[in-house]
């Protein structure tokens, strides 16, 4: 079967040109001025062309937590925001500490056949911090990265290994930076607000002090650091020290922490608890500039479903996270629009780095022979984020409810569509 | 002009105005505590729960009293922590005593914003009784009483607030109320209790002589030593007492006539030593147990006239 996608303005990380997209089955058949036949035609005047989006830190609760989010709704939710490849997180129910884990994942995933599913291991054993999992033997499987997220590595020593043994299959370790002896059972962002409301406080300090000891063991080992969601302006500042005198450091920043400060939590909205917090106006400047820079290497969403229940709480009984997947698009835009990247950039820091780290040679370019994951952006449709777009099984977002600007209008996985959006021709 | 919210959950929100609306409120509800027949009809026929998810009998007795005194039906519910590890959610909890035609919910919770969530969804009628480490307004609006009674009025007054200020609820409802007044706050502890408290825009004291110096009312507050436990306590009581604590011979950087208040109960000879605290020259401590249901009434009162008119 083949698919032509007509007069599409095609963003690649290194140019924009108008021209058509001739898809035969999976792949890229052609970029072309020429109008070949097809058995699809998919015209996409005014519209923005991007690779699919490879989103590296998602929360699939899949398995153990379903009723948060399944690897079913997560990869809805995923394509709904123009996501075509997912990394989920290891802190499931089991954890993904195996490969007979890792291996049920994929499946379940290819079953579905929205998404491509590339599981992070975790980098210890029940994510416990002390022996490191079978990483080989869970790369085998199909896992690609390890990390414990949701919480920090406390052992230096088990992190040195981890680096070391990690780097031995090519592979790379994400930490969750977080020194948690300065943690204090801390809510939200130490500082002017937690002061306010009389909530316990995480200092940036407790991401800083870990960022800087991950820094140092990559710098032991040689192994590959990749640090997640950085959110403060120190963090930044010792990852740019640390790639300047040449460590094998990559970074990712997430919308919500280049978009809101922790101003957003005077009301005690849950909906804005996540870890790391918010921030405040200097950190978030600091982000937005790494972004524009070239520090950050990736923008993912740490899409962390919670069901309402959990969230409609006392706010220092609720659970860390928000939805991420179908506002990464609006969101990331409003860097654009700021003057902050231009839509190469965009999509440099939401495929094509991503493709590159992971090693995904035949994605996060739009070219002939590449995989058609493609998304189809109109950058400038507004709509209400409401519960009928959600795909996902929780409505944890601060944005449900709100208008939104700009948004996936169709997404395509291996040349075939698997989103539309709702009532827009593209 | 009277206050028309629905809940009273903060003094930040209250104006000039609306303070001295409760201030002159019990002042007339003192004079009745004082007479014989101590019993208004303002709450007759209405019931009133104090659902403290957190133990305070002194806060609790207080709103209990006062709702008895205007002549509703006061029921006392408590839920400790752990009894609410059992699944019931606070809305939950609070909609099944609303349920049971309650006018009136007085909340106490170990939550920062627990009040504010549960009047937030509910229809009746929501007291903040003390909400985590956020707030606890009638106790603030006690303590303005307290001193407007001994001074009679609230002008040109500097405010010296001691103690655990990141901590207090106590000090932030006083903070907001008396800077709404135009009350000069100034605040001390130790740095550890005053993480962040730049925010209030109060002038924070390096020492305690600097706290009492000009001050015409000192609010020593109780430090709270069981909540030490998951916190970097300080090192020592004794050293609390000898550096932050309120004694006779620190008292001579205060003017004669300083007002010391406490919200209770005094951890003797921790935040303030007996020979200060049993001083009548200077101590309101028994004044303002005494005024806190003047002014509970006064709250109670105010928020069942919203109702009706
Ligand atoms: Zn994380």
């Amino acid at each position: 079967m083949t698919t032509l996608i007509k007069n599409a303005t095609i963003i690649n990380f290194n140019e924009t040109k108008k021209a058509n997209i001739l898809i035969e089955g999976e792949t890229i058949a052609d970029i072309t001025t020429d109008e070949p036949k097809a058995d699809i035609i998919i015209d996409a005047s005014g519209k923005l062309v991007m690779p699919g989006l490879i989103d590296m830190h998602v929360h699939f609760r899949d398995p153990g937590l379903e009723y948060k989010d399944d690897i079913n709704s997560g990869s809805e939710s995923a394509v709904a925001g123009g996501v075509t490849t997912c990394l989920p997180m290891a802190n499931t129910n089991p954890i993904n500490d195996n490969a007979v884990i890792t291996r049920d994942m994929i499946a379940k995933a290819k079953a579905r056949g929205l998404i491509d599913l590339l599981p992070i291991g975790a980098i210890t054993k029940s994510m416990g911090g002390n022996k490191v999992v079978e990483m080989g033997d869970m790369i085998n499987a199909g896992a690609v990265a390890f990390s414990d997220d949701g919480l920090p590595v406390a052992s230096s020593d088990v992190m040195r290994y981890a680096l070391e043994y990690s780097k031995h299959f090519g592979s790379f370790v994400i930490n969750h930076s977080q020194d948690c002896s300065l943690c204090r059972g801390g809510h939200m962002n130490e500082g002017r607000v937690s002061a306010i409301l009389g909530i316990k406080g995480m200092p940036r300090e407790q991401e800083e002090i870990m960022v800087s000891r991950d820094l140092l063991l990559a710098k032991l080992t040689g192994g590959h650091i990749h640090i997640a969601h950085v959110s403060s302006e120190w963090s930044l500042k010792l990852i740019k020290q640390a790639r300047d005198e040449g460590i094998n450091v990559t970074c990712e920043v997430t919308p919500h922490h280049f978009t809101y400060t922790e101003d957003e939590l005077m009301n005690y909205d849950t909906n804005f608890k996540m870890s790391p917090p918010l921030r405040t106006k200097s950190d978030v400047t600091a982000v937005r500039e790494a972004i524009a820079n070239g520090l950050v290497d990736v923008i993912v969403t740490d899409h962390a479903p919670h069901h309402d229940d959990e969230k409609f709480i006392e706010f220092d009984k609720a659970p860390f996270g928000i939805l991420g997947l179908q506002t990464l698009i609006p969101l990331t835009l409003n860097l654009v629009r700021d003057g902050l990247i231009s839509y190469e950039k965009m999509v440099e820091l939401t495929s094509t780095n991503a493709a590159k780290m992971l090693n995904l040679k035949n994605k996060g370019v739009i070219a002939k022979g590449m995989l058609a994951d493609l998304v189809i952006v109109d950058p400038d449709m507004e709509y209400v984020y409401d519960k009928n777009l959600n795909k996902s099984k929780s409505s944890n977002s601060p944005l449900i409810g709100k208008t939104l600007k700009g948004a996936a209008v169709k997404t395509i996985k291996s040349g075939k569509v698997v989103f539309d959006f709702p009532n827009v021709v593209a | 002009m009277s206050y028309t919210k629905k809940d009273l959950i903060t003094t930040s929100n209250l104006t000039k105005d609306e303070i001295f609306h409760f201030l002159n409120l019990a002042k007339e509800f003192k004079t009745l505590n004082n007479s014989d027949v101590k019993k208004a009809k303002s709450l007759y026929g209405k019931t009133t729960v104090n659902a403290f998810f957190e133990n305070s009998t002194r806060t609790r007795t207080s709103f209990e009293i006062a709702a008895k005194r205007l002549g509703a039906d006061a029921i006392n519910f408590s839920s400790s922590q752990s009894s609410t590890k059992k699944g019931e959610t606070l809305i939950d909890t609070i909609n099944n005593i609303v349920a049971m035609k309650t006018d009136i919910v007085v909340v106490r919770h170990y939550s920062s914003g627990a009040a504010k969530f549960v009047a937030a969804n509910t229809d009746a009628h929501v007291v903040n009784a003390g909400d985590g480490l956020n707030e606890h307004p009638s106790q603030a609006l006690l303590d303005l009483f307290t001193i407007l009674e001994h001074r009679g009025n609230l002008e040109n007054l500097t405010v010296a607030i001691i103690g655990d200020i990141f901590h207090s609820r106590v000090a932030r409802s006083n903070i907001y109320a008396m800077q709404t007044l135009g009350i000069k706050v100034k605040l001390f502890g130790p740095p550890m209790m005053l993480t962040g408290m730049e925010a209030f825009g109060c002038r924070i004291c390096k020492s305690m002589q600097e706290a009492l110096e000009d001050t015409d009312v000192i609010i020593m507050l109780r430090i709270q030593l069981e909540r030490q436990d998951d916190e970097v306590a300080f090192p020592s009581v004794r050293e609390y007492s000898n550096f932050f604590g309120l004694t006779r011979a620190k008292m001579k950087f205060a003017k004669d006539n300083v007002m010391i208040l406490h919200p209770g109960p005094i951890n003797r000879g921790v935040e303030i030593n007996s020979d200060v605290a049993d001083d009548p020259r200077y101590t309101h401590i028994l004044n303002q147990v005494e005024n806190g249901v003047a002014v509970r009434m006064a709250i109670l009162h105010t928020l069942i006239s919203n109702k009706q008119g």
